[in-house]
């Protein structure tokens, strides 16, 4: 796919997800509710797709943010590293109608990195002689067991940032990058929701999180609900 | 001398004397992010495998961020000298022996340093994580667990036969009754809680202890 990087600003969410099709791998941004694409996951389930592969490190949590891709019945595969509390993706599995592939988090984000920069596979000692093993190909190098994970690229990826400029340099808020950036280089269309929406120029080039040539479509979203999963506080003066 | 199994809050403070001064540690969600309560200030750098290092303690009431968490998904800060970075940056600091120390809970360690902390046979499938990747990627990998199951149960094992996190990977196990070294075939006696004599804490271990 190839993509014109002068124009990648969509006027609304629904345009920007006019591409997707049933069946699509996706991969969405986020660490929990944390770094959520919030609008292009809602407007996924109004556009209306389905039979999708979810690549995400937890599918949501407390019924936000990609458990509404569950409730909709639009997955038919989760590829994550963690189900935790997500009862919408254990009652799911538990029935079958989610089959649920679980990587080991630095794997399955390294699995995408690699995806990005043309690495088709590679050898991580992460799951050597588990679970994780089984069914891959092991191999003893100078004198450690390693095994052999391939490279997970998607068709799209929805990224959450905290500010873009038009050509799609994207800087990112504390921990709510997690994801995002990484998928952005895995997929053949990479589709940005910015907090912030600036002019060429505004972020310094030393500045930049990642370069605009991983970014396809770019949508304004001013307003987020940035959902607490667990809101820990210290009392003032303890 | 009575009888006084070490309590979480005794372990988390003898877990944190095994973090030398200026270390670069990562907690592992339950249990051992107590371990931060008993660190002096500025005496170690806390790395969160979400993409923090530089952790710092919970927020004040009001200055929470949901985008500033933890991998636990709790809110917390960022101390002057932090930083934040992607996934895969952070399980590359993790994997690439950049991480000096990981303190993991645990449900079971073999004789032989073998890690099972992440699914019970039979039960319900919560994920990996990144325990995987930090039980195999840490320079050194501590477990902190209590020393039986709730059923009398022996954690510290000959074999797990729990599903395997890492093997061979941990270096030291602290429980309630004290702090142990898998040897490869036994358990070595570092340290026992007050009053534990060696005979109840071997009677409390399903391998051998010297």
């Amino acid at each position: 796919m190839s993509h014109d990087h002068n124009d990648k600003v969509i006027a609304s969410v629904e345009a920007a997800l006019a591409p997707l099709r049933d069946g699509m791998t996706i991969l969405c941004g986020g660490f929990g509710l944390s770094g959520n694409p919030e609008a292009l996951i809602k407007g996924v389930v109004t556009r209306g797709v389905r039979d999708l592969t979810l690549v995400s490190n937890n599918a949501g949590n407390l019924g936000k943010g990609l458990a509404l891709w569950l409730r909709a019945g639009i997955i038919k595969k989760v590829i994550c590293s963690y189900i935790g509390g997500n009862e919408d993706l254990h009652t799911r599995m538990a029935s079958g109608e989610v089959q649920v592939e679980i990587t080991p988090q630095g794997t399955l984000a390294e699995r995408m990195r690699a995806a990005g920069a043309g690495i088709p596979a590679f050898f991580t000692p992460t799951g050597a002689g588990t679970v994780v093993e089984e069914g891959k190909e092991a191999r003893e190098i100078d004198g450690r067991r390693y095994i052999l994970e391939k490279a997970l690229p998607g068709d799209v990826a929805l990224v959450r940032a905290q500010k873009a400029d038009r050509f799609g340099n994207l800087r990112f808020w504390r921990t709510a990058r997690n994801f995002n950036p990484v998928m952005a280089t895995a997929a053949k269309l990479s589709i940005v929701e910015c907090d912030e929406l600036l002019d060429n120029g505004a972020i310094d080039p030393d500045d930049v999180h990642l370069a605009g040539i991983y970014v396809h479509r770019i949508v304004h979203v001013p307003e987020h609900e940035n959902a607490f999963e667990f809101r820990t506080v210290r009392k003032r003066g303890a | 001398m009575s009888i006084q199994p070490w309590t979480t809050e005794d372990m988390a403070r003898r877990a944190a004397r095994e973090i030398p001064a200026g270390s670069l540690v990562n907690l592992g969600i339950g249990l051992p992010t107590q371990v931060a309560d008993y660190l002096p200030q500025g005496h170690a750098w806390l790395h969160s495998e979400n993409g923090l290092l530089g952790m710092g303690p919970f927020p004040y009431e009001g200055d929470e961020d949901p985008n500033l968490i933890n991998a636990g998904k709790q809110t917390v800060t960022v101390l002057p000298g932090g930083s934040t970075f992607d996934s895969a940056s952070s399980f590359g600091m993790i994997r690439g022996g950049h991480v000096d120390i990981a303190i993991l809970g645990a449900m079971q360690v073999s004789a032989g340093g073998d890690l099972a902390n992440w699914a019970v046979p039979g039960g319900k499938v919560m994920g990996i994580g990144g325990a995987m990747d930090l039980a195999s990627g840490c320079r050194r990998v501590i477990a902190m667990m209590q020393h039986v199951t709730k059923k009398q149960e022996h954690k510290l094992v000959g074999h797990c036969d729990y599903p395997l996190t890492a093997s061979r990977t941990v270096s030291l196990v602290i429980t309630d009754l004290g702090v142990f070294e898998p040897t490869g075939h036994a358990f070595r006696v570092v340290e026992l809680a007050p009053g534990i004599t060696r005979e109840a804490a071997a009677k409390a271990t399903g391998a051998p202890l010297i």
